[in-house]
């Protein structure tokens, strides 16, 4: 199949509201990506006033992923878009959802940060928490990339990336339990920094989902829940076809 | 693969097409075309198009004006024989049988494969007669009892009974443009062919005469093979199983209508579909 492009329409103002849709995406995935940074750093530093940003940013990423639904029903009721422009649009619509979900984790990380703002914090958890953290960013950041590029191999990449972040929870969590069991009462306050680690695990799904998305959207194939072996072979063969 | 001069004009034989690759679906095959390919005059208008057409489903040919698709479609039934300076080769099955061969009753033919064209075109007579016209002269139907059974069979399969059983003797013409079409298809059907050619059937209808036809087509697939040409992608995107698109006398693409479009395989398909072309 051919790869997928944006422009060329008959109508330039098909061109220009496929272009808006993919900018607004992009900048709701910028506004995302920051909102993660600053719960992150909210919580590794106890800055309480940053944490409150967080939670208070998640009204605007709400607010964008409104903004774009809006904008895709009204191309799906004016446009009617077949092929490439049909997959972008269920693929924004798709994408939009996911970034919400990840807004609603870094919401939840900023509330944390806060809540725990005034605790100690048992130094080596923290790192752990800061290196996932970083983990994830880098991986929305690529599902990013990867939507503004058209790169369905970066899709691979990211879920690889998953792979890494699913252990480098699992390693988390068992040095939570460790803590807990040498001190009951650190038990508290681990329950919230495993929270807080959840969320960043989840956001690494979604930044998955994403990249399945931009397959979905250049190839027009479809590679959720097959597994990075099964997608590796199908994004491959597409590109050979090319 | 044979060819053969099948207008009997007497212009030389041409030599073999080269063999194209030629798109399959599956299920029942109604009509098989192979390496078809028209001139008017100097100019070809078809380029050995092959193409499988299946029983009971819906198939669209699509494309921009001048690319082919009404001469395809006005070959399925011979219609284009009538056009002065026409030469067609290849083959064009119905229920195997090569339509084209010399001993093929045209008439006779067409009874089996009905056309509907795009402006609604009753005859001036009254809706009873429009549709009994047909199966009289062709001596199906004798009787007056049954004729009258046949009309309103026909009426209803078009959905058009409930609407005019009250003036059956009203002139064909006195309907609105969408009973007149559905009318046609009535008359169409009346003959019991088994291959209905529609030839954009609703683009001169508004789009709630437009629906209704498009139901009416939804549910004559059941007893028919429907082949439909249509400018209106959203409608072959509505109606049609199968999806052919057709470009400067060649199909591009056949395929299934969902993949064709979601995902088409070519790039020309894409680019006209989500309105690139030109």
């Amino acid at each position: 199949m051919e790869k997928v492009g944006l422009e060329k329409h008959t109508s330039k103002q098909f061109d220009a509201d496929l272009e808006d849709v993919r900018e607004l995406v992009l900048a709701m995935g910028g506004l995302v990506e920051q909102q993660i940074a600053d719960a992150v750093r909210a919580l590794i530093s106890g800055e309480s006033a940053l944490g409150e940003d967080v939670v208070n940013g998640d009204t605007e990423v709400n607010r964008m992923e409104v903004e774009i639904d809006e904008h895709c029903t009204r191309i799906l009721a004016r446009r009617a878009p077949q092929a490439g422009d049909l997959r972008l649009v269920m693929a924004v619509a798709k994408t939009i959802t996911d970034l919400e979900r990840i807004g609603d984790e870094a919401e939840k990380i900023g509330r944390m940060a806060t809540l725990l703002a005034t605790q100690e914090r048992p130094k080596s958890a923290f790192r752990q928490i800061e290196l996932l953290g970083r983990h994830v960013r880098e991986m929305l950041r690529d599902a990013l990339d990867a939507f503004a590029r058209l790169d369905s191999d970066a899709a691979i990449r990211i879920a690889q990336a998953d792979a890494e972040v699913d252990r480098e929870y699992e390693g988390v969590v068992r040095q939570c339990i460790t803590y807990m069991m040498e001190d009951p009462r650190t038990i508290r306050h681990m329950l919230d920094v495993l929270w807080a680690v959840k969320a960043l695990e989840r956001i690494g799904d979604h930044s998955k989902n994403i990249g399945e998305y931009v397959v979905y959207f250049v190839e027009g194939k479809d590679v959720r829940h097959i597994g990075v072996e099964a997608m590796e072979q199908e994004v491959s063969r597409s590109s050979r076809s090319r | 693969m044979r060819t053969r001069n099948l207008t009997g004009n007497t212009a030389a034989v041409m030599p073999p097409p080269p063999t194209t690759e030629r798109p399959r679906v599956k299920r029942n095959t109604k009509m098989d075309v192979c390496g078809l390919s028209v001139w008017y005059g100097d100019k070809q208008a078809l380029h050995s198009v092959s193409m499988d057409i299946t029983e009971n489903e819906v198939t669209a040919l699509i494309g921009p004006s001048g690319c082919g698709k009404s001469t395809f479609l006005r070959c399925l039934n011979r219609m284009n024989d009538l056009v002065q300076g026409v030469r067609i080769e290849g083959e064009v099955e119905f229920d195997h049988e090569n339509i084209y061969a010399p001993e093929v009753d045209v008439v006779e033919l067409r009874s089996h494969i009905g056309m509907v064209f795009q402006k609604p075109n009753p005859f001036p007579k009254s809706i009873y007669d429009n549709i009994a016209y047909a199966p009289r002269i062709l001596g199906q139907v004798r009787k007056r009892t049954e004729m009258d059974d046949l009309v309103e069979r026909s009426l209803k399969r078009a959905g058009l009974w409930d609407e005019v059983r009250d003036r059956l003797d009203a002139p064909g013409l006195s309907l609105s443009g969408g009973q007149q079409q559905r009318l046609c298809i009535a008359r169409a059907i009346a003959v019991n062919p088994s291959v209905l050619l529609m030839d954009e059937p609703c683009s001169a209808l508004d789009p709630v005469a437009t629906a209704t036809v498009e139901q009416l087509i939804d549910e004559l697939k059941e007893n028919y093979t429907i082949v439909i040409v249509t400018h209106n992608l959203q409608q072959a995107a509505r109606v049609a199983g199968y999806t052919a698109f057709f470009h400067l006398g060649e199909i591009i693409e056949f395929a299934d209508t969902d993949s064709l479009f979601t995902h088409p395989r070519e790039k020309k398909t894409e680019d006209y579909i989500t309105g690139r072309y030109g």
